[in-house]
């Protein structure tokens, strides 16, 4: 079957990306047109992506259910693919378009909800400075990340992941002459950047001693890594062992697992949109994405040593950013935190999983809670958009009260906020489910702390729910009203996927082997993560439902914890110490002293002496010319009497 | 022969000096004169007494002769442009080459 079109995914949004960027942003060329001025750019970036989205859904339809399993499992099919650059007879940098369960079903998640982020911002940012230039970049961005999903090999991945990065960064300092912005967007860069430098290592690492970049030789049972001798080790661990614990690295950087997680939470001053498309729904699932897209190594390589790793710091940032979540008080805050938390929980799912059956449960359930998670983490960063655009202030306690005024909002925002508490029959409820099976039968401490996370999940995310649309009525400088149009409809879609989304049979199209697996649900286990998600949002009903003195007594009674985690555990704090006490003055003060003063010393010393030298010679050139006359002559005749001496003629 | 290479020495050395006392540079170009002449007139005289029958220094006196009037052309032309810049043909007022 010929998945040549897929190419299309890519060329319209590169396209408008190109003509938003190029004709977009010119004044002299929008300034005299009113047409131009407005809102045609994001049509024309909204267009590019509703034809990616649609093809993408094609490609989802031909590839899961026309083309089936011929052989038992899901075939890998190439949508294209060329060699790029070659090195080598057997290395080479090739570009392509790899299409298999994971990376067909990340094709719809990102394409969905650019789609729809997209139709949403022609609202949103409606009016906005730079309102070409955000779709250029929202355009940039779609396309970086269908590059990422698609890659068919390491090399293409980490191109598009560095694109990924470099588009967060220029959206999360959209608003450019706002210092928080402008400070936000290079922390975030730097943080994934640090974070990227062990991938590349990693990369690097891998592909020479692997010989190859590409996916499909690199996890193959008999390829260079699996079928080989152990090779090397160093340390207790293969040099792919060390290869895919740096690789992990760049995979947490992105999906903002501790301690690389800080940038995350700051990453929230770009506007809301950026924040559902990119901090919530898809770049952040990079990292994800990359540990399941290399997953039979991390299984395989040193017994799986570093898939514990990867599980236990999915639980550990599950953890602590719930615990954070439940006491910021900027809602988009709020919502950064969970979505660290549910990127733990799918790391997690993979750290826990196997290779083939019902073993690979945990590998489905990652894959199924990244689809579920973008749905409705989207719906919730949008509706809190939606909110914040008609209240103008992101901080919890500036709203209240306002289901009367914000009905769609409202309705969709509860859908979310059930859906990641993990309440049946919505979407989370079941991904969620599947998560804490694969934990229970892997890891019984790890099912502890998922268990306890969810039910803190559902604390938060009520205590955001009632807080914005119940609680204490405000009265507001002017009345907040409902969302436009173009904002409600991706609301009410989003929050349909939400619901239904859950109801898709994941196992029979994702898995880690690619052959499907009939799931079915562990009833014992999802009546107890019912129960722990029911407890939560009744606890917070009870807190925040009506304004009472609970909230504060609670604060009171936890004292020092409740200070802790408002501060975030002191991370930033960590790494402000880190950065300036050592870094900064124990390592970098000595070396820009050595440089200034002994490099540049040393410099500055030889064109001191030639200066001096000079200047003490500088008179001999008086300009005079009977000087230099009389110079001449006498070394003239200096010269001829040391000949006639030389020769012996002077003496005769 | 010796009387007039003797001469040729005393015009020479009366160039030299010249070239070296003077200030003004018409004289400047004079001594330079007396010196070329000189050598016109050894190359003559040893032409004459060393190598009779051949012509080889009276051509090149000629020569001499010949680049010395082009180098008093260029030389005047070169100290009217300077007298035109400076108001003046005296050497020590030309400095303004000074390091």
């Amino acid at each position: 079957m010929d998945f040549g079109y897929t190419i299309w995914i890519f060329v319209l949004p590169i396209l408008s990306f190109l003509a938003i960027g190029l004709l977009g942003t010119r004044p002299a060329l929008t300034g005299r047109s009113e047409l131009l001025r407005g809102r045609v750019w994001g049509w024309i970036g909204t267009g590019a992506v509703f034809g990616s989205w649609l093809l993408a859904l094609v490609t989802a339809y031909r590839y899961f259910f026309v083309l089936g399993t011929p052989d038992g499992h899901r075939p890998v099919v190439f949508g294209a693919k060329w060699v790029w650059m070659r090195f080598s007879e057997h290395l080479s940098f090739d570009m392509g378009i790899l299409l298999d369960p994971i990376s067909v079903m990340m094709l719809v998640v990102v394409t969905t909800v650019s789609f729809l982020v997209h139709l949403y911002s022609t609202g949103y940012m409606a009016g906005e400075r730079g309102y070409a230039r955000f779709f250029a970049f929202l355009s940039l961005f779609t396309v970086s990340m269908l590059g990422l999903v698609v890659a068919t090999n390491i090399f293409q991945m980490y191109f598009f992941w560095e694109l990924v990065g470099v588009s967060s960064y220029l959206l999360i300092g959209f608003y450019y002459d706002k210092p928080s912005a402008v400070a936000a967007a290079k922390k975030a860069f730097i943080v994934t950047r640090f974070a990227d430098l062990g991938f590349l290592i990693g990369i690097l690492i891998l592909s020479y001693y692997a010989g190859t970049f590409d996916f499909q030789t690199l996890v193959s049972a008999g390829g260079p890594v699996l079928g080989g001798p152990a090779g090397r080790s160093f340390m207790g661990l293969s040099v792919f062992g060390w290869a895919l614990g740096l690789i992990f690295m760049g995979g947490a950087g992105k999906s903002a697992m501790f301690p690389l997680h800080i940038w995350l939470p700051d990453a929230m001053e770009g506007p809301t949109p950026v924040s559902a498309l990119i901090h919530a729904a898809t770049m952040v699932v990079a990292g994800v994405y990359l540990v399941a897209r290399l997953f039979p190594l991390y299984h395989e390589v040193d017994g799986g040593a570093i898939l514990r790793l990867v599980a236990w710091t999915g639980g550990i940032t599950s953890l602590i950013a719930a615990l954070i979540a439940m006491t910021q008080e900027d809602i988009k805050r709020v919502l950064a935190y969970s979505t660290m938390s549910q990127l733990g929980y799918m790391m997690l799912a993979l750290g826990v999983s196997g290779l083939h059956g019902h073993e690979g449960l945990g590998y489905m359930a990652s894959m199924f809670h990244l689809f579920t998670h973008a749905m409705f983490k989207a719906l919730l960063f949008l509706g809190a958009g939606s909110v914040i655009h008609a209240v103008h202030s992101n901080l919890m306690r500036d709203m209240g009260g306002l289901r009367k005024y914000m009905p769609v909002t409202h309705l969709t925002f509860l859908v979310a906020c059930l859906a990641i508490s993990g309440i049946p029959p919505f979407s989370g409820f079941f991904s969620k489910d599947e998560i804490l099976a694969a934990a229970f039968e892997r890891d019984k401490l790890l099912f502890v702390i998922e268990y306890a996370v969810a039910g803190i999940t559902a604390f938060y995310m009520f205590r955001i729910y009632f807080g914005i649309f119940w609680g204490r009525e405000r009265t507001y400088a002017h009345t907040p009203h409902e969302s436009p149009a173009v904002m409600t409809i991706p609301l009410v879609v989003l929050a349909i996927l939400s619901v239904l989304t859950g109801l898709v049979p994941f196992g029979e199209y994702v898995t880690a082997d690619r052959t499907p697996y009939h799931g079915h649900i562990n009833w014992p286990l999802a009546l107890a993560s019912i129960a722990v998600g029911v407890v939560g949002i009744l606890v917070a009903k009870r807190f925040y439902q009506r304004p009472n003195d609970l909230p504060a007594r609670a604060a009171e009674m936890w004292g020092r914890w409740y200070k802790w985690t408002r501060d975030k555990f002191y991370i930033d704090e960590i790494y402000q110490f880190v950065a300036h006490k050592i870094m900064f003055a124990g390592i970098a003060a000595p070396v820009a002293w050595f440089d200034r003063h002994v490099v540049d010393g040393f410099m500055r010393g030889l064109g001191w002496m030639t200066e001096t030298f000079s200047l003490l010679i500088a008179d001999l050139q008086s300009g005079r010319v009977r000087q230099y006359a009389f110079v001449f002559m006498g070394g003239l005749i200096a010269l001829v009497l040391l000949v006639l001496f030389v020769t012996g003629l002077l003496n005769g | 022969m010796y009387d007039i290479v003797a001469v040729a020495t005393i015009v020479f050395f009366v160039g030299v000096f010249g070239f070296l006392t003077r200030k003004n540079l018409i004289s400047l170009l004079i001594s330079i004169e007396l010196m070329l002449n000189a050598v016109v007139v050894n190359f003559v005289a040893f032409n004459k007494y060393l190598y009779p029958g051949r012509l080889d220094g009276y051509i090149f006196s000629l020569f001499v002769i010949a680049v010395a009037a082009a180098e008093v052309a260029l030389a005047i032309a070169l100290i009217i442009a300077l007298y035109r810049l400076d108001n003046s043909i005296e050497a020590d007022d030309m400095d303004s080459l000074q390091g």
